[in-house]
């Protein structure tokens, strides 16, 4: 299927850039150049910056455990304390991670209906059956937190922080100005680091024995890393249209 | 505990000073603290802010009045800083607009509960329901564009449902002016509302116009643009209820003691100490400038200030949830409806040609409030939780 509502990018009148301004920007320059060079080494607000991270609070903590039934016994025996802790608000990341998953894969099937896909490119049936895999994730984490009597409605520090990573992706995939193959692109970090927390929580399971758990995850870590590579490939042939296309002149430099 | 307002004399103005350090205090947890400490940060940056606007536009009309407000308008301006500073980076600007909506909810539904005037409590209650509905379109603008769960700001105070639809709130600005309480016969604790939303609301209008534009989905620059258009109506609501025959002096002792009202509310309820200290601290300061305002309206317009200010202010803000009494103001007056200074059900008042001309003419192209929370209901964990049982139907 070839795109046909592509968003290609143009050469044009672009500012940003020194040399858009002849003159003011050579005065800028010289300004610059009559500087001696300043030495970059032990900032203060470096060592300041060392100084808050040591004594600084931390983000929050992780919501404790109220009721432990079926599932909850053996894995609160494997992971007591810290561990517990840490297994707890990693499950929490995951749980955020999917759910937004989901709307992340909607604003990708927006970019798709609104402009349509490339040779090689995803499909609707392929970008919807990897949302449908993000709402499965999210409702396995969600049985999974529940069994183990924690609370699936709660932010973890982790899942705090995964929402602080993600925010510049959801502005990429939200803004209409945006391609498909710009959505992809920032799509790729999510499904990158989805598929590294799937493999650090078969890692935690495996390694507190909790066989059943690991083999739940590493079915959904064989689903992320199978996105990962879908989307890698979409991206590489839309690199290669843009490669062909450039190969008849340089007047438009990627076509999505 | 009621403040005594003539009695406590604060810190004075002279020794009222801080550090860039402290300034910038380290922020409040976004999962450990209590989400009414993030509603007392928000609510107390805007009443700084309202402070600080009030006395530049003083210093502009006065000019005898310049040096002392110069004076006292710096130490507001680092009061603010080191208060909205409090907010913690990890919330995002829309984590941070569920919490002014939360404060608009809260604190309004308080000062509603407590108004000893019942037609001034008749308009909390109008502007209630507006911000109500606010907080569940928001709601559902996080749930669809990045599926998070409002409830993590929320810490399950605030119900998150429909209210008087923001796509209804549209109204012709006649129909936003109210009647003023009268600056001689209301009760100091009206003023002390009146001021207090005002500047609240007036902050909520400034933060939506300034991070509307960051946004870029289209509904949500949309949802911006028209909730902030409904808060610069709360605004024109809310500032016409302040007499317009008080003098300046007269408005800046009713400032300061409105901002030392809050912070003393707040006071009482914080529960972490080291934000609670800096709550007891702006106090100090703000009695401090009440003193000294106090001594300026007896030099320079020869009254008393007991003619404007009580020995003690007794109700403070509840930063408690409120659910029962929303609920039932909900359940009896989200259709009531504003024209000229009256307020009532909608069949009282053939409801008004002039707001309706206004509104069908604003939502002419559509109205994103609608479109952002078509079908939407809320569930714990989000409305994907529903969608997980639909498949597994």
């Amino acid at each position: 299927m070839e795109a046909t509502r592509s968003r290609g990018q143009t050469m044009g009148h672009n500012r940003t850039g020194i040399m858009a301004s002849p003159m003011d920007g050579r005065a800028l320059e010289r300004t610059a150049s009559d500087a001696p060079p300043p030495h970059t080494e032990s900032l203060v607000a470096t060592q300041m910056r060392e100084q808050l991270a040591r004594q600084g609070d931390r983000l929050g903590s992780v919501p404790t455990i109220t009721t432990a039934r079926g599932l909850a016994e053996m894995a609160l025996h494997a992971l007591q304390g810290h561990r517990l802790a840490s297994f707890i608000d990693k499950l929490g990341e995951r749980l955020a991670f999917e759910r937004s998953g989901v709307r992340a894969y909607e604003a990708v099937l927006v970019k798709f209906e609104a402009l349509g896909t490339w040779q090689g490119g995803p499909t609707r049936d392929l970008l919807r059956e990897q949302c449908n895999e993000e709402l499965a994730h999210f409702h396995m984490i969600k049985q999974i937190m529940e069994q183990l009597g924690a609370d699936p409605t709660a932010m973890t520090p982790s899942a705090d922080v995964a929402a602080v990573q993600a925010s510049g992706v959801f502005k990429v995939l939200a803004d209409p100005r945006t391609s498909l193959s710009q959505a992809l692109r920032a799509l790729l970090v999510l499904e990158d680091v989805d598929a590294d927390g799937w493999d650090m929580l078969v890692e935690v399971a495996a390694s507190t024995r909790q066989d059943q758990l690991a083999s739940r995850f590493r079915d959904a870590l064989a689903t992320e890393e199978m996105h990962k590579e879908r989307v890698r490939e979409w991206l590489s042939h839309a690199a290669l249209a843009d490669a062909q296309r450039t190969g008849d002149g340089w007047q438009q430099a990627s076509m999505h | 505990m009621a403040l005594k307002l003539m009695e406590e004399k604060g810190v004075p103005l002279e020794r009222q000073r801080f550090t860039m350090r402290e300034l910038t205090p380290a922020p409040m947890s976004k999962l450990d603290d209590d989400a009414f400490t993030r509603v007392r940060i928000i609510l107390m940056n805007g009443i700084e802010m309202g402070a600080s606007r009030f006395q530049h536009l003083a210093a502009a009309f006065n000019e005898d009045l310049r040096e002392p407000l110069a004076r006292v308008r710096r130490v507001e301006h680092h009061q603010q800083t080191m208060v909205n500073w409090l907010l913690s980076p990890d919330d995002s600007p829309l984590d941070i607009t569920l919490g002014y909506e939360q404060v608009a909810i809260e604190v309004t539904a308080s000062i509603a509960e407590h108004e000893p005037d019942d037609y001034l409590a008749q308009v909390y209650r109008f502007g209630l329901l507006e911000d109500f509905d606010h907080l569940y379109r928001y709601s559902a603008l996080a749930d669809r564009l990045e599926g998070k769960d409002a409830n993590n700001i929320l810490q399950s105070y605030t119900d998150i449902l429909p209210g008087r639809p923001t796509s209804f709130e549209h109204r012709d600005p006649h129909d936003d002016l109210r009647d003023h309480y009268d600056r001689k016969a209301a009760a100091p604790l009206s003023k002390v509302h009146a001021l207090t939303l005002f500047m609240g609301e007036y902050q909520t209008h400034n933060y939506y116009l300034t991070i509307g534009p960051m946004y870029t989905d289209p509904i949500a620059r949309g949802l911006y643009a028209e909730i902030a258009s409904i808060e610069e109506q709360h605004v024109t609501q809310y500032g016409s209820m302040c007499d317009p025959d008080e003098t300046w002096l007269e408005k800046w002792l009713l400032y300061e003691a409105t901002e030392a009202y809050n912070y003393h509310s707040c006071m009482q309820y914080e529960g972490n100490p080291r934000i609670r200290a800096i709550w007891e601290r702006c106090l100090d300061y703000e009695l401090g400038h009440l003193q000294l305002v106090m001594g300026l309206f007896k030099d320079i317009e020869r009254r008393d200030p007991a003619e404007v200010l009580p020995e003690e202010l007794p109700d403070m803000i509840d930063y408690t949830s409120h659910r029962e009494f929303i609920r039932k103001v909900l359940d009896k007056e989200v259709d009531y409806t504003a024209e000229g200074h009256r307020i009532g059900p909608r069949e009282q008042f053939n409801d008004g040609a002039r707001s309706a001309e206004y509104r069908d003419h604003l939502n002419k192209d559509g109205s994103f409030s609608d479109m952002v929370a078509e079908n939407y209901v809320w569930r714990p964990g989000t409305e994907l939780v529903d969608r997980i049982s639909r498949q597994a139907a």
